[in-house]
């Protein structure tokens, strides 16, 4: 085993007892095939927590989007970030014409990887899912092939939440759903909302 | 490590060894006959109990081989994930963080400090009155002051039952048990004294439960575990005396007291079914609302230790007042 997918199985394991997580998987399996797990956004840990989920197979193949202002920062974040879980650090100040984030996604994703995206663009107080942002669609509108994840992670708001640097230890727990794509002809709103209430049901189930 | 090859103790360990293989193979057997006619629900509870005893008993081991410290850092650890599985099902708002913080990394670690140093003028009040009264005074200088009592009461029962009992249980390792100071080290009695209460906690669930398995049932509290009834309460106690007087060789109650221990076990039988019956009752408040599935499949660790968790402390006071009538000094006297 080499040092980088050591370092993976040890973040991921460190993650895994931190955060208590348990993954569930309803009406859903894990794959290796092309994916967008998307998810709901509280804590600077989710994308961290949502990787460690996924079976180790699985987890080579996915890198989390991330907001590059916040993960370059610090040696050990950068590390983190590019070299262990393999991030897709976005930069969020400077958007260029053809270097929009959807079309560096694509770009850096090939026919090989899969993405973890949190579409409401920024933390929520975890009380009610924001507002999706329109990147998932117009993601799942230039590759329609993409299978999209519904995922829901809970409590991680109490465990890390917004503007708190000290995390405590409360157990979270992760909701994968059914896979499901952009219908053709389906309106931005209309796909939006959608992808977003698939989200909410796994709260409630 | 020289306590462990004591002949006492030696019997107690093989003892507890021999009826955990034959748990394990009767299970086997029943479990690959189809047409036993037993429950298989019941069968299937009975398999996980005895899966979880082989594990409480390796570590259980491990702990007595590497003493006193080991013991007690394990049981920390065991009290702080137990005060996770209970925080996690209790619903706080981002008021409580920095408490829950002071909670989780000062107050929990520094009471197992404190057993392990044998501190028990400080370790016994430590939670019931600074942790009681520094707790609602944070979450009031946090200005929320939405369900104040009710987070307040939950952070403190939580931190109450998880941390504060639990720790009594390492707690009987520091207790003077023989007037002479060196012959308690020598002869094991201390490590005796907690696996006999670990043992008869256990056995106590066990038996409850089977007991309760016998056709008539009367259900105690039907609307908050419908598996506890009184047969299993009577039943299960009575036989846990019975066994607990049959042991007494291997506890410190020793000489006219030999029934000592038979009371003793019926204490600790009453004990965990009170704490079985106080963690259902909050497990049902949570169940019907919106934290129910919380943690999929759910079968914590406080699931598992919260007889335990009662019968604790009062196992522990009870000792030590009969040691005191004894005559026994304990060191912080």
């Amino acid at each position: 085993m080499d040092k980088v997918s050591l370092m993976r199985s040890v973040l991921a394991l460190t993650a895994q007892f931190l955060s208590g997580a348990s993954a569930r998987w309803l009406d859903s399996q894990p794959d290796t095939c092309q994916r967008v797990y998307f998810a709901n956004h509280t804590s600077h840990l989710d994308a961290i927590v949502l990787w460690s989920a996924l079976p180790a197979n699985v987890r080579e193949l996915t890198r989390p989007v991330a907001a590059k202002d916040y993960w370059i920062k610090g040696r050990i974040r950068h590390y983190l970030a590019t070299q262990v879980f393999n991030a897709m650090l976005i930069d969020r100040t400077e958007i260029k014409v053809h270097q929009s984030p959807v079309d560096v996604m694509i770009r850096e994703m090939g026919q090989r990887y899969s993405l973890i995206v949190f579409p409401e663009g920024g933390r929520g107080d975890g009380q009610e899912i924001g507002e999706f942002k329109s990147g998932l669609y117009y993601l799942s509108k230039k590759r329609p092939d993409l299978e999209l994840i519904p995922v829901y992670i809970d409590n991680m708001n109490r465990i890390l939440p917004r503007g708190k640097f000290l995390p405590v230890p409360l157990l979270s727990s992760i909701t994968f759903g059914p896979p499901m794509w952009l219908e053709s002809g389906e309106s931005k709103d209309l796909f939006l909302s959608r992808a977003r209430s698939a989200v909410r049901r796994l709260k409630e189930l | 490590m020289s306590a462990l090859y004591e002949p006492r103790t030696l019997g107690l360990v093989v003892g507890v060894l021999v009826l955990l293989a034959a748990a394990t193979v009767i299970i086997r057997a029943l479990r690959s006959r189809n047409d036993s006619g037993l429950n298989t629900a019941v069968l299937e509870t009975f398999r996980m109990r005895v899966y979880a005893w082989w594990v409480l008993c390796s570590i259980l081991a491990f702990a007595f081989l590497f003493g006193q410290a080991a013991t007690v850092f394990l049981c920390g650890v065991g009290a702080w994930w137990a005060l996770r599985e209970f925080i996690t099902l209790t619903p706080t708002r981002p008021g409580d963080h920095r408490t829950l913080f002071l909670v989780f990394f000062v107050i929990t670690p520094l009471q197992f400090v404190l057993v392990g140093m044998q501190k028990y003028p400080l370790y016994s009040i430590m939670i019931p009155v600074y942790a009681f009264l520094i707790i609602p005074g944070l979450i009031a200088a946090v200005g929320d002051s939405k369900r104040f009592l009710e987070r307040t009461a939950k952070i403190e029962a939580g931190l109450l039952i998880c941390v504060y009992c639990l720790s009594y249980a390492p707690a009987l390792l520091t207790l003077q048990l023989e007037k002479d100071p060196g012959a308690t080290l020598s002869s094991g009695a201390n490590t005796r004294l907690l696996f006999f209460f670990v043992l008869m906690v256990q056995l106590s669930d066990a038996l409850q439960y089977a007991w309760a398995q016998i056709p008539s049932r009367h259900v105690i509290v039907p609307t908050i575990n419908p598996t506890k009834t009184w047969e299993g309460l009577l039943g299960g106690s009575a036989s846990v005396t019975l066994i607990g007087g049959v042991l007494w060789w291997a506890t410190p109650f020793q000489g006219a007291n030999w029934w000592m221990a038979a009371a003793m076990s019926l204490v600790i039988s009453v004990m965990g079914f009170a704490g079985g019956l106080t963690l259902s009752a909050i497990k049902r408040d949570r169940g019907v609302r919106d934290y129910g599935t919380l943690v999929a499949g759910h079968g914590g660790l406080l699931d598992r230790i919260d007889s335990l968790c009662f019968a604790a402390p009062i196992f522990f006071h009870f000792t030590l007042y009969w040691l005191k009538m004894q005559g026994i000094k304990q060191p912080w006297e």
